[in-house]
């Protein structure tokens, strides 16, 4: 890409990420959640690799450590799930509520936001790197 | 409301050049001027969480597909039995028109749903789960099977693409 596109990404991308980050934490706060922080997440990674290459995003985040961030994501919200059965049944909101507009409250809805976000930050990037990296790669 | 039926007009219009758009370009272009139209019609209704979501998995599709598909044009068919193919597909409009005329007619109005369930969430979902974003409450407290079944189709959907595409063990043809 151009010297202009390049400059612009490198100026903005930390702040995509930031505020994907923000979009996840305040999930139970405001509109938003784990799924679509984790797209901007995501789209975070695609944008740099879109900019300057596919090396310099796979050395970021390559392939073998988005998968194992998928997966983990993946374990941990299941295991909030299961360990709801610490106090009684499945996906119990086991951990104190708090405060309510607070940003430490609503127990496991923040984990939950958090463990998406991986889940479905690492899956799309996946789904990206595989469809067109990968496919590309093969026709040469 | 006014503003809502011109979007969906839009929308409509966007989908049919979509639809007839000569080269692929076009088509993916007018197909995410329709999801940005979805966009703003969920903002209009009040949802900003649907309206966030919505934006950033159009922008993300969007990308996939300029990058993925711009290289190769499909070939169009354009010649055949197209006397045959618009009347049978404008005989099944008008029925399944009628058909919703008659069964759409007795339900209720926009905005004011029958169920029960939902006025109870929005009453007390505040107090039972503290959660201050009531989607989020539903979501992820209320409905969270719901979002498992959802994040398994999306681990299925990834493992999928790595399978198909992968590079490592494919047998050479």
């Amino acid at each position: 890409m151009t010297l202009i596109v390049k400059t612009i990404t490198r100026l903005t991308v930390g702040l995509i990420l930031l505020y994907g980050i923000y979009i996840v934490l305040h999930g139970h706060l405001t509109p938003g959640g784990g799924f679509p922080g984790g797209v901007i997440i995501a789209l975070s990674f695609i944008h740099l690799m879109l900019a300057f290459g596919k090396d310099t995003a796979l050395k970021r985040l390559n392939q073998l450590r988005a998968s194992i961030l998928e997966s983990l994501g993946a374990i941990m919200f299941l295991g909030i799930a299961i360990s709801g059965f610490l106090g009684g049944y499945f996906f119990l909101n086991f951990i104190k509520r708090g405060e309510a507009f607070n940003l430490f409250s609503a127990g496991i809805i923040p984990l939950c936001n958090i463990a998406i976000c991986f889940k479905v930050g690492a899956g799309l990037f996946l789904i990206f790197v595989a469809l067109v990296v990968l496919s590309n790669s093969q026709e040469k | 409301m006014t503003e809502l039926h011109l979007l969906l007009l839009f929308m409509i219009v966007g989908a049919i050049v979509a639809v007839e758009a000569r080269d692929l370009l076009s088509s993916v272009v007018a197909l995410g001027a329709v999801g940005l139209g979805l966009s703003l019609a969920f903002l209009i209704l009040k949802a900003p969480d649907l309206a966030i979501t919505q934006l950033v998995v159009e922008i993300l599709c969007l990308i996939i597909l300029i990058r993925a598909t711009i290289k190769r044009d499909l070939p169009f068919i354009r010649d055949g039995r197209w006397h045959f193919n618009t009347f049978s597909t404008l005989s099944f409009i008008i029925v399944f028109l009628g058909l919703a005329y008659i069964s759409l007619k007795d339900l209720p109005a926009f905005g004011q749903p029958l169920l029960r369930v939902a006025a109870n969430y929005l009453s007390e979902g505040l107090s039972k789960t503290g959660a201050a974003n009531l989607v989020s409450s539903v979501i992820l407290d209320f409905r969270a099977y719901d979002t498992l079944g959802e994040a398994t189709v999306l681990f299925t959907a990834v493992m999928g693409v790595l399978a198909v595409m992968r590079k490592t063990g494919r047998i050479k043809d």
